[in-house]
């Protein structure tokens, strides 16, 4: 039935986006005019669909909507700008370039994102070219940031196996460079480069001048830890450690959170493993995936392009021997291996090589100074003096990596005096939560999600301790809408935006990220959702079994249905 | 006022000459200017404070005088001088009437017949330990509220119009409130269908909050109601820039549509805007024209002569 549908439909002609792509001269379009013109805070549509690709675009305060229209003025533009790090790792240095662009020309703080990229939020007009000129300098880029091209390639930041994790890094970016855009006008537009007389096919040769149908995500874990959600990617690469060295990667495929509100042949989906191949072809590997979603992907209804449609349209069978036949070579089985977490170890690990590593949890990834706790003063001290670097983790937190040991009291005493561990509220549940950044700034939110997420955890940790279960490490989620960008279908409690103070509660995912979760509640407000929970959480207190976490207990007890595959989300 | 001088807000007190009285505090509230000093009331007061106040020495010497008025209202005069101990009705014969507060038409007629808008800018700052506001701009801004009335009344100024031939190009300069006009102005062309090309100069603090009627001119601009429009946002960057630096680095395009017998308007702050503006023009058409100072001087006249070059500044 979804087959017929979306394939139907796959039919019909290019959407406006593949114009736009397709005229825009290899990502162009007039953005070098439209970002001079003095009279408007924003840029036309068609050039923000560009802007995309190059790391950024338009937003506006959505707070000051309604007021602004009264005083004729237009709204609060600003601009999004996000910093493209591949496995999140960034230097002091860089660091403080991003504190101080965040103090300047943004809001006054820095978003990690759940992609282990930095974002830049209000950024104004008129500060967008020195603001990527400066991120430029700093040897970081935003382009391919956002865009229907391979995003910030995600990377287990993992201290603990330091030498794998060295290796691994390497591989993503060597990912990361090989599928970054190729166009000029990058430099053109922000730089100052020459401009470059395009020779079309040299321009471009993996996108070509139509790019991908959507965007497209590529992550590398390194179990036991899932921490980048390797299920959650269009493709995923799984470190395979054999004899305490890097053997390669088991390869999966389609996986996605994404889905449209009302649209049941939308839904999240998880990557399947496919196969093995070893380190040295993962680039080839991911090369050839991708240029298939280029070929095959639904280039007419944006909502169907992404890459776990063009395969379930086709099945996995038919993506397995077209990739084989595109590569010459085949992969090997899938070898073992297994997650037992998606959340984060906090605190001091000590890695292989004798270098520490102090993992920070930073509330939804937000990094600034609230009133009791200077968060980004302590970050800016301690990068600096820090001579290792900082790591961005996939759920939004920070990791401050590669301490030697005779700098780690120094580090230590910076973390003390900022008082950045201890803040009260760090319960083990709020340590596993992740929100969207949603109002009031991205333009797709139907509901709140970081600003709101504080105040209900606070309620929900209140049932737990009520419970009797005050430590409890349940992964909860939340997203302003149901692109997903929290992947919240992988969360044991899930809340998705549907209107203001509104959400679709999910359940059942699992600990470390192997499963989808399921509808329990449509609607649902604060105390719907409280009303809602507390059963279930007496209940879990008192029959959960040793070590059984809350979404593979609710699904033991008949909460939900247990979900593998993004095709039965709906059922 | 009231509460210092230990007055009855009820007692009735003469507003005019014809001995027409009103309860005090009506009086002081909507009949007699309170907040602006002036000179002749300064010298009104003499007779009423203590001869050892310094009052009469202030008065004696212009400068001090206007130091002392600015930023000062009525109750600074009270408490400096030690104005007390006066009978009420006694103090509000010195006061004069409050005088009407002039502002541009901000609309044109023909688009809007059946009303008129306003431009206001807040009159708000910080002196001499208070928080003051204008009295004018302050109740617009502060208290009325959708609904209220106000009185009004209609003041023609016959040197300030668009010129009547629709075809002609006109120049409008006005930063901060002077914008007021100038939106009437394109309302009208937009309403008549005139062909004239326009040129806008505006200018404020910030362009985020201070792009008064933004939507409007970007509107004008697409449909070509409005030909050009440079901005200034002086708090934008770190360097000032205003209006007159715009028409500076637009000199030549200036200058040709002058000679092609654009109008020039000149509408907002005298004390610093029109000044400057005035100097730059005189630059330009020197630049611009090859002209000496005095030939330039001259051209500016013959415009002014044939009404190409008007203004309303306060
Ligand atoms: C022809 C004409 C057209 C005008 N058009 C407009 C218009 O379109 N829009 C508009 O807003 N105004 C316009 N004005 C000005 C307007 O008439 C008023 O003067 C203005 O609104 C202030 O009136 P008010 O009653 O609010 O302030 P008042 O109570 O009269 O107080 C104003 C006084 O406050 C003092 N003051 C103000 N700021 C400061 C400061 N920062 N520090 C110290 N002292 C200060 C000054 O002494 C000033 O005289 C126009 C004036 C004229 C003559
Ligand atoms: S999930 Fe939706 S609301 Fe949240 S940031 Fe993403 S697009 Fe915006």
């Amino acid at each position: 039935m979804e087959k017929n549908k979306r394939l139907m439909e796959h039919e019909g002609p290019p959407s406006d986006v593949e114009r736009i792509k397709r005229e825009s001269n290899y990502l162009r379009g007039t953005l070098k005019e439209t970002m001079a013109d003095p009279v408007s805070a924003g840029i036309p549509d068609d050039d923000n669909r560009l802007l995309k690709f190059h790391g950024s675009y338009l937003q506006d305060d959505r707070d000051l909507r309604i007021e602004r229209q009264r005083q004729k003025l237009e709204p609060a533009y600003q601009f999004m700008v996000r910093v493209r790090a591949p496995g999140g790792v960034a230097t002091p240095e860089q660091w403080l370039v991003l504190d101080e662009l965040a103090r300047k020309y943004a809001n006054g703080s820095l978003r990690l994102t759940t992609r282990q990229s930095f974002q830049l939020h209000g950024v104004l007009k008129w500060n967008m070219k020195t603001a990527i000129q400066q991120i430029n300098e700093a040897l970081l880029s935003t382009l391919g940031a956002c865009g229907d091209v391979n995003r910030n390639v995600m990377c287990n930041p993992n201290p603990h196996q330091s030498h794998i994790h060295a290796e691994v890094y390497e591989w993503s970016k060597k990912l990361s460079e090989h599928l970054s855009p190729q166009t000029n006008a990058y430099h053109e537009i922000w730089l100052d480069g020459e401009k470059v007389v395009s020779t079309k096919e040299s321009e471009e040769p993996l996108y070509k001048d139509v790019y991908l149908p959507r965007k497209f995500k590529i992550g590398i874990a390194v179990p036991p830890s899932n921490d980048i959600d390797v299920y959650s990617q269009d493709l995923g690469f799984i470190a395979i450690v054999e004899n305490g060295r890097l053997a390669g990667f088991n390869v999966a495929v389609g996986g996605g959170m994404g889905m449209t509100d009302g649209d049941p042949y939308t839904y999240p989906q998880l990557a399947s493993a496919i196969g093995f191949c070893p380190a040295e072809k993962m680039v080839e590997v991911a090369e050839k995936v991708v240029a298939i979603q280029r070929d095959f992907g639904n280039r007419s209804v944006r909502k169907y392009a992404r890459f776990k449609y063009t395969i379930d349209d086709r099945g996995l069978d038919w993506f397995v021997n077209e990739l084989h036949k595109r590569l010459g070579w085949t992969l090997e089985e899938k070898r073992p291996y297994q997650f037992l977490h998606n959340g984060d170890r906090y605190g001091w690990t000590e890695g292989s090589g004798g270098s520490w590593h102090y993992t920070l949890f930073v509330e939804n990834g937000r990094i600034r100074d609230f009133d009791d706790y200077p968060l980004m003063t302590g970050l800016r001290e301690i990068a600096a003096v820090h001579q290792g670097d900082f790591r961005l983790t996939p759920n939004q937190n920070v990791i401050i990596a590669n301490v030697s040991p005779d700098k780690k009291d120094a580090i230590e005493a910076l973390i003390e005096s900022c008082g950045l561990a201890n803040r009260k509220r760090h319960s083990p549940l709020r340590k596993h939560s992740m929100a969207c950044v949603a109002l009031p700034t991205c333009g797709l939110a139907k509901a709140e999600s970081e600003r709101y997420l504080p105040t209900l955890l606070d309620k929900i940790e209140k049932l737990f301790a009520d419970a009797g279960l005050p430590d409890e490490e349940v992964v909860i989620r939340m997203s302003g809408c149901p692109n997903g960008c929290s992947r919240p279908a992988l969360a044991e409690i899930a809340f998705i935006g549907k209107s203001p103070g509104k959400y679709n509660m999910y359940l059942g995912g699992s600990f470390n990220g192997e499963r989808l979760n399921k509808l329990y509640r449509e609607n649902a407000g604060e105390s719907e959702i409280i009303e809602a929970l507390q059963p279930i959480i007496n209940h879990y207190a008192k029959e959960k079994q040793p070590d059984e976490h809350f979404g593979d207990f609710v699904i033991r007890c008949g909460y939900v249905k247990k979900v593998l595959s993004g095709q039965d989300f709906h059922a | 006022m009231i509460a210092e001088m230990k007055w009855n807000p009820e007692e009735p007190v003469a507003i005019n000459s014809q001995g027409e009285e009103r309860p005090l505090e009506e009086a002081l509230r909507r009949h007699f200017e309170i907040t602006v000093l002036t000179k002749p009331l300064l010298e009104k007061a003499l007779p009423l404070a203590p001869g050892a106040s310094g009052l009469s020495e202030l008065v004696e010497n212009e400068q001090a005088v206007r130091d002392y008025m600015h930023g000062r209202d009525l109750l600074d005069l009270i408490r400096d001088y030690s104005l007390f101990d006066i009978p009420a009705k006694e103090f509000v014969s010195i006061l004069r009437k409050m005088p009407p507060r002039l502002y541009s038409a901000a609309s044109s007629l023909k688009a809007y017949p059946e009303e008129v808008h306003l431009t206001v800018g807040k009159v708000a700052f910080h002196a001499h330990g208070r928080e003051r506001f204008g009295v004018c701009s302050g109740q617009c801004a502060l208290r009325l509220q959708e609904g209220d009335t106000v009185p009004v009344y209609v003041h023609e100024n016959s040197n300030f119009r668009l010129p009547a031939d629709a075809d002609a190009p006109i120049i409008m300069i006005g930063p901060g409130t002077g914008i007021a006009p100038f939106r009437a102005f394109l309302q009208e062309r937009e309403e008549i269908g005139a062909q004239g090309k326009s040129w806008l100069f505006f200018g404020d603090q910030h362009f985020v909050t201070d792009f008064l009627y933004q939507v409007e001119w970007q509107r004008w601009l697409k449909q070509g109601v409005l030909s050009r429009i440079d901005l200034a946002f002086s708090r934008d960057a770190s360097r000032k820039i205003y209006v007159q630096h715009r028409m500076l680095e637009k000199s030549r395009e200036l200058y040709a549509w002058l000679q092609d017998g654009a109008v020039v308007y000149v509408c907002g702050d005298e004390k610093h805007m029109a000044k400057d503006v005035h100097q730059t023009l005189l630059s330009i058409v020197m630049n611009e024209g090859g002209m000496g100072e005095d030939a330039a001087k001259e051209y500016i006249m013959q415009m002014q002569k044939e009404k190409r070059y008007q203004r309303d500044v306060y």
